[in-house]
C-alpha cells in the first residue's frame, strides 16, 4: 500500500471515530453533565488517533528504503558482490528489476536472490507498517473513546494536541538548518580524511577529474580550492560594481526624487528583474553577453572567449540590482524627516542634503543591504553553471573565463556517478565554505539591519 | 551701507557665485539616478526582447504538404500491418518521379522527420472510420528544413544551412510547388524531451514542474501557516523559540544550491529515495521555499489588528476559536499571496534540482510522483545546452512559457492582495 492510500485509510479512520465519538458523548451527556461539549469530546478522539499514526506512517515512510536496503544486502552472499558493483547500485538495480522497469536476467545470481529478498522484506515493511499504523489507531481510538466521559475536559486536552502539533511543525525549519549543517560537515570530513584542509583551502591546483577511478593514473586529483574561490570572488566584484550604483541609484531616485505614480509603477517594473528565474539570466548570458563580448573583444583584437566573468558578473549584477535597490530603498525612506528638513534649512541642495545627509544616516543598512547582495551573488548557481565555464583559472582578468564554487558543486554532482569518491566529496567541501560563508554575512547583516532599525525607532 | 550689511552682502555673493555649480551638479546627481533607473529597465526590455525575438519562431513548424495514397482499404483488422514510413517515403518519390539514384532519395527522405509516421499513424487512427485511400497529408519535416524555412541563413550563412546541396534543390523546388507549409508547434505542447528539435516538446517538463509545485505546495503551505501561527500565537519569548526565528530569517538566505546538497544526501542518499523523482525535488523546494510562507504568513498574522482577538477573547471564546475562526479566516488572503509567491520562486527554480538528478534526458511524460522528470527551468537548462541549432528558438519557447506562468501566478498574488487586503 502506497503512503497517499494509507493516509487516506487513517483519514477515513479518524473521520469514523469523530462520528462514534460524538455518539457515544451524546449517549452519556443524556444522563450525566458534560464539562466539554459533545463536539471537542470528538474532536479529540479523532485528533489523538489521527496525528500519532500519520506521524507513525511518516516516519516509516522515509526508513522504508533503508530498512529495506539493509535487509536485502544484509542477507545476500558477500562474495558475490565485486568490486564494480558496488551495494547502492545493486541495489537500485534490484528495485527496478522488482518493479518492472528492467527486465530480470535469470543467469544472474545475484539478481535473483535479491528481487526474491527484496519482495520478502518488501512484504514484511509492509505488514509491520499496517500492524503498527492501525495498531495505533485502534488503542488510542479505545482510549479516546473511553476518556469521554462528564469530567474529562476535552477542550483543553484537544488544544494542548493542536498546540503541540504547531511546535512541531515550527522545528521543521530547525531540523532542516540542522539537516544541511550535519550532511554538508559529514561529507566534507570524509572528503578531509583524503585530503588536507589545509591543501584544499590554500593549494593553488583545482582539477577534481582526474579522480574518477582510483586505480587511474595520477588518480588522486588535485583539490586546491584558491582557483575556484578567486573566480567567485572576482564574479562577485563584477556583479556589485554593477549592482551597487545601479541599484543605489535608482533607489536614491525612486525613495527621494520621483513622485508617487512614478514609484508605483516603476518599483514593480523593476523587481520584475528579481522575479526573472536565474536559469533564463543564465541562457542570456551564454547567448548574448557572452558572444557580445567576445565580438567586443575582436574590435581590439583581444582573443576572448564568450565564457568570461565579465559576462557573467554583469549578468549576475544586473539580477541583483532590485535587490539592492529595495533593501537600500527601504533603508533611505527609514532615515527621520526631521534630518533632511534641518540640512534643507541650513540651504544645502536636494543631492547634497542626499549625498551628505541620509547615505551617511542610511550607511549601515545600505552596507547590510549590500552583504546581502554579495552572498547572494557568491550563491548564485544557474548563470554561472550556463555562462562560466569549468576552467580553473588563477586570474584576476575579469576577461578570461574562470568558475565558482557553486558551478563547481553542481558539474561534480550531476550525473549518475557513486556517491562516495573524492570528487563527490569535494562538492560537500565547497558547499560547507558557501554555507559558512553565506551564513556569516546573512548574520552579520542582519544584526546590522536589526541595530540600525533600533537607532530610528 | 552699515558694516554688518556690507558684510552679510559678501557672504551673499559667496553663496550665490556657488549656486550655479551646485545646481548644476543637482541635476547631473537627479539625471544619474533616472538613468540608473532606466538602465535597469533596459536590461530588462533586452532580455524581453532577445528571448521573444528568438522564441516566437518555434511556435510555428514547418511541414511539407503531400499526398498520401493508401494500397487499399483500412480498416481496425489490418491498421496493424501498415508501414507507415514506406507510405510517406512512397508520397515523397511520386513527387520527385526524377530520382533515381539511391543516395538521390536518401537524401530526400531524410528531409522529412521521423515524428512524421507516429503523426501519420495517428491521423489514420483518427479519421479510421471515414478514409479515402488518397488523402492530403502535412507530413513533419525534420529542424534542418524548419531552419532554412524559418530563413535564418539569409545573410550571414550559406542560405542552406545544415541541408546538402542536394536537398536544399528539393527544399526550393516543393517552396515553388507552394508545398513548404508552416503550422502551429502543436508537438511543442504535447509532446516530452526529445534528440530531434521538431519532435521536442515542453509538456513533460511542465508535467514534472506541476507535480513538483503540488507537493511543494500542499506540504509548505500547511507547514508554513503552522509554524507562523506558533511562533505569532502560542510561542513565549524563551531561547528556543526565539533561535527558531532567527533560523527561518537564515534559513531564507540560504543559497539554494545548499538545499540541492541537502536533498541529495539526505532524501536520496540517507533515505533512499527515487533519484529523478518529482517526489524529492518537492521535498527539496518544500524546505526552500517553507521560510518565504513562514515569513509571509506571518506577517498576515500580526495585520489583523489585536481588537478582533481581544473581542473575541472577551467574549469567552478559547484561544484556539480565536485562532480558527478570526485570525485564520482574516489572514488568509496574505497567507495564501506568500504561498503563491513562493510557489513562483519554486517554479523558476533549478539548481538544487539538479543536484537530485532531475537533469536527464526523459522523453516520456512523467504521471507519477516518483517516475523520473525534470522541470520547465530544467528543460530550458537542457536545450540552452544542446548544439542543435534547431533548440535555440526552443528554449527561448521554453522560456516564454515558463515567464507566462510567472506572470499569472504573480498576478493572482497582485489579484488576491488587492481584492481581500483589508485596511484596518
Amino acid at each position: 500500500m502506497s503512503f497517499e492510500v494509507n493516509l487516506a485509510y487513517i483519514f477515513i479512520a479518524s473521520i469514523a471515530l469523530y462520528f462514534i465519538a460524538k455518539n457515544r458523548a451524546l449517549n452519556l451527556r443524556s444522563r450525566h453533565k458534560f464539562i466539554a461539549t459533545v463536539g471537542y469530546h470528538a474532536l479529540f478522539v479523532s485528533l489523538i488517533t489521527f496525528v500519532p499514526s500519520v506521524v507513525i506512517l511518516i516516519f516509516w515512510t522515509l526508513l522504508e528504503g533503508s530498512f529495506l536496503q539493509w535487509m536485502v544486502l544484509r542477507s545476500l552472499p558477500i562474495e558475490l558482490i565485486t568490486i564494480d558493483y558496488t551495494s547502492n547500485y545493486l541495489f537500485n538495480e534490484i528495485i527496478n528489476i522488482a518493479n518492472g522497469v528492467i527486465p530480470i536476467d535469470s543467469s544472474n545470481t545475484l539478481h535473483v536472490i535479491g528481487v526474491q529478498r527484496y519482495e520478502d522484506a518488501a512484504a514484511l515493511s509492509r505488514g509491520i507498517k499496517i500492524i503498527i499504523v492501525f495498531g495505533s489507531i485502534a488503542l488510542l481510538g479505545f482510549y479516546g473513546l473511553f476518556k469521554i466521559g462528564p469530567n474529562f475536559n476535552a477542550r483543553l486536552s484537544s488544544e494542548v494536541i493542536i498546540r503541540r502539533v504547531l511546535a512541531g511543525l515550527s522545528v521543521i525549519a530547525v531540523l532542516t538548518t540542522f539537516g544541511i549543517l550535519l550532511s554538508i560537515l559529514f561529507e566534507s570530513l570524509r572528503f578531509f580524511q583524503s585530503v588536507s584542509i589545509s591543501e584544499f583551502l590554500f593549494g593553488t591546483q583545482w582539477s577534481p577529474q582526474t579522480a574518477i577511478r582510483e586505480d587511474q593514473v595520477g588518480s588522486s586529483g588535485a583539490f586546491g580550492a584558491v582557483p575556484v574561490f578567486l573566480g567567485t570572488f572576482l564574479i562577485a566584484i563584477v556583479a556589485m560594481m554593477v549592482a551597487i550604483p545601479f541599484g543605489l541609484m535608482s533607489a536614491i531616485y525612486l525613495s527621494e526624487y520621483s513622485n508617487a505614480n512614478v514609484r508605483d509603477f516603476m518599483k514593480p517594473l523593476l523587481e520584475v528583474l528579481a522575479g526573472i528565474p536565474t536559469v533564463v539570466y543564465g541562457y542570456f548570458a551564454a547567448l548574448v553577453v557572452g558572444p557580445f563580448i567576445r565580438e567586443m573583444g575582436s574590435i581590439f583584437e583581444w582573443e576572448l572567449t564568450s565564457e568570461s566573468a565579465l559576462a557573467v558578473g554583469l549578468v549576475m549584477g544586473v539580477m541583483i540590482i532590485p535587490f539592492v535597490s529595495s533593501i537600500s530603498g527601504d533603508v533611505i525612506t527609514a532615515v527621520p524627516k526631521s534630518l533632511r528638513e534641518a540640512s534643507y534649512g541650513c540651504g544645502a541642495t536636494k543631492s547634497e542634503t542626499i549625498l551628505k545627509v541620509v547615505i551617511p544616516a542610511a550607511l549601515p543598512g545600505i552596507i547590510a543591504g549590500v552583504l546581502l547582495a554579495v552572498s547572494r551573488a557568491i550563491g548564485e548557481t544557474m548563470i554561472v553553471v550556463m555562462a562560466a565555464g569549468l576552467a580553473a583559472n588563477l586570474t584576476l582578468n575579469p576577461l578570461k573565463p574562470v568558475t565558482t564554487v557553486t558551478a563547481q558543486i553542481v558539474t561534480l554532482l550531476v550525473g549518475d556517478q557513486e556517491f562516495d569518491s573524492t570528487k563527490t566529496l569535494a562538492a560537500f567541501a565547497l558547499g560547507l565554505v558557501l554555507f559558512i560563508v553565506t551564513l556569516t554575512l546573512n548574520i552579520i547583516a542582519l544584526h546590522v539591519v536589526r541595530k540600525y532599525r533600533e537607532q530610528y525607532e | 551701507m552699515s558694516d554688518i550689511n556690507k558684510k552679510h552682502f559678501k557672504h551673499m555673493l559667496v553663496v550665490s557665485d556657488g549656486l550655479k555649480s551646485r545646481y548644476l551638479k543637482e541635476k547631473i546627481f537627479r539625471a544619474s539616478g533616472i538613468s540608473a533607473l532606466i538602465v535597469a529597465l533596459l536590461f530588462l526590455a533586452i532580455i524581453v526582447f532577445s528571448i521573444s525575438t528568438t522564441g516566437y519562431k518555434a511556435f510555428a513548424q514547418t511541414y511539407i504538404k503531400t499526398e498520401i495514397i493508401l494500397e487499399g482499404a483500412v480498416d481496425s483488422s489490418n491498421i496493424e500491418d501498415i508501414n507507415y514510413l514506406g507510405l510517406i517515403r512512397d508520397s515523397l518519390r511520386r513527387d520527385f518521379p526524377e530520382l533515381s539514384t539511391r543516395a538521390e532519395l536518401a537524401d530526400l527522405y531524410r528531409m522529412v522527420s521521423i515524428g512524421a509516421q507516429y503523426e501519420l499513424e495517428q491521423y489514420l487512427l483518427d479519421n479510421l472510420d471515414n478514409l479515402d485511400t488518397a488523402f492530403a497529408f502535412d507530413v513533419l519535416a525534420t529542424s534542418d528544413v524548419d531552419m532554412v524555412a524559418k530563413s535564418y541563413f539569409d545573410d550571414t550563412q550559406e542560405q542552406r544551412g545544415r541541408l546538402t546541396e542536394r536537398q536544399y534543390q528539393y527544399y526550393l523546388s516543393l517552396l515553388n510547388g507552394n508545398r513548404i507549409d508552416k503550422k502551429f508547434n502543436t508537438n511543442l505542447f504535447t509532446r516530452g524531451d526529445s534528440s530531434n528539435p521538431e519532435m521536442a516538446g515542453i509538456l513533460g517538463a511542465a508535467m514534472g514542474s506541476f507535480f513538483v509545485l503540488a507537493i511543494t505546495f500542499f506540504l509548505s503551505f500547511p507547514i508554513g501557516v503552522g509554524t507562523a501561527i506558533y511562533l505569532e500565537e502560542f510561542a513565549s519569548k524563551n531561547r528556543f523559540n526565539d533561535f527558531i526565528e532567527v533560523n527561518i530569517n537564515n534559513l531564507a538566505a540560504v543559497p539554494s544550491v545548499i538545499f540541492g546538497l541537502l536533498g541529495l544526501s539526505v532524501f536520496i542518499n540517507f533515505f533512499n529515495f527515487p533519484r529523478s523523482a518529482p517526489l524529492v525535488g518537492g521535498l527539496v523546494l518544500t524546505l526552500m521555499t517553507l521560510p518565504v510562507v513562514i515569513i509571509a504568513s506571518r506577517a498576515a498574522i500580526t495585520s489583523v489588528p489585536p481588537s478582533i482577538r481581544e473581542a473575541a477573547l472577551g467574549l469567552g471564546a478559547s484561544k484556539l476559536r480565536v485562532i480558527s475562526d478570526h485570525i485564520i479566516p482574516l489572514a488568509l488572503p496574505g497567507m495564501l499571496t506568500g504561498a503563491i509567491i513562493g510557489m513562483a520562486r519554486a517554479l523558476g527554480e533549478s539548481a538544487p534540482l539538479l543536484m537530485i538528478g532531475m537533469v536527464a534526458f526523459i522523453t516520456e511524460v512523467p504521471n507519477s510522483l516518483l517516475s523520473p522528470a525534470t522541470t520547465l527551468p530544467i528543460q530550458v537548462y537542457l536545450w540552452a545546452d544542446s548544439p542543435e541549432r534547431g533548440f535555440v528558438e526552443r528554449t527561448s519557447a521554453a522560456i516564454i512559457v515558463l515567464l507566462v506562468f510567472l506572470v499569472i501566478m504573480n498576478l493572482l498574488a497582485v489579484y488576491l492582495r488587492k481584492r481581500f487586503e483589508k485596511k484596518w
